[in-house]
């Protein structure tokens, strides 16, 4: 694990690299993957980071009306980004939902093909 | 047309990799690129950065006065920030001031000076909750304000990231740069908390 470059080189009590901070960055490998590609699109102008965003947007908009009645719901925020870069790439015709969807039963197919 | 991920992370764990598959084959990604950003974001960019703003303000007070005219500009004279159309505001906490910043929206943040928000600010309580009873907030992380000091809270969005620019510890005055910087905590660039003492 690569230690934080700080000045004094002393371990930091205060703000310190994302692990130390006492919270893993990304929970799942999925989730980092899904975050780097939204901003590699935008860095490479593929697509604009505001379009990602109202998307964002409009998904948690949506959970927090079905579940205001229902505090005690758990809250999924990188299903939210998936569900908005899924929505960015397709509506922005860059991929087509039915090659996603197949893409994943293949995908799907392998991992247990690899696991007998 | 939305899909329930919520009861399979193997089901957005296999989408994630289609998406990136496909992205990859026709063109429009590459694998380093990701693999670059996530360990920037893993290792790099985090809130020791805006700890370093923060120690640099207080014992400069013209960096400060430019960092509160123009964070994004000032930010850049210690290579911090600068990610294209961002525009950092800095405000700043005082004796009868606090300041707290959200994203009632979605989740937008300083990433370039503070990293990735943690998982609580992202919450749909704290997003709610932060606007409509500050205080009641603020206490339950621990940081109890007195009735005189007011409490500004900041609903961030794209065109604006804020970064509470929070008051020095008294006993510190001798204090390196270097060592202030290491008592500016996470929730205190966010308004949640104060810098720790000496």
């Amino acid at each position: 694990m690569t230690e934080s470059n700080t000045n004094s080189g002393q371990p930091t009590a205060g703000a310190d690299v994302p692990r130390r901070n006492g919270e893993l960055v990304f929970e799942e490998p999925w989730q980092s993957r899904a975050f780097g590609m939204v901003v590699a699109l935008t860095e490479n102008k593929v697509c604009n980071y505001e379009d990602f965003r109202q998307r964002l947007i409009a998904s948690i908009g949506q959970w927090d009306r079905e579940h205001a009645a229902t505090p005690e719901a758990v809250y999924h925020y990188y299903e939210h980004w998936l569900e908005s870069l899924e929505r960015l790439v397709t509506e922005h015709g860059l991929l087509q939902e039915d090659e996603i969807q197949s893409r994943a039963e293949l995908l799907h197919e392998q991992d247990h093909h690899d696991h007998d | 047309m939305s899909h329930d991920y919520s009861d399979d992370h193997g089901n957005a764990a296999l989408r994630t990799r289609a998406i990136e598959s496909l992205l990859i084959e026709k063109g429009y990604l590459t694998t380093a690129a990701i693999d670059r950003l996530v360990s920037a974001y893993e290792n790099d960019i985090g809130p020791m950065l805006g700890a370093r703003v923060v120690a640099h303000a207080w014992v400069d007070p013209e960096f400060k006065r430019r960092l509160l005219a123009d964070g994004t500009k000032a930010m850049r004279e210690l290579d911090v920030g600068g990610f294209s159309g961002e525009n950092l505001v800095v405000v700043e906490n005082g004796p009868t001031l606090h300041n707290v910043v959200v994203c009632t929206l979605c989740s937008c943040y300083p990433w370039s000076v503070l990293g990735l928000p943690p998982t609580w600010y992202k919450s749909p309580e704290y997003r709610a909750r932060v606007v409509r009873e500050p205080r009641a907030v603020l206490k339950e992380f621990g940081l109890d304000l007195p009735p005189e000091k007011q409490v500004r809270v900041w609903d961030s969005s794209a065109e604006i990231r804020y970064l509470v620019l929070p008051e020095r510890p008294p006993g510190t005055e001798q204090m390196p740069e270097a060592a202030l910087a290491e008592l500016v905590t996470r929730e205190s660039m966010i308004g949640t908390g104060v810098p720790q003492l000496p």
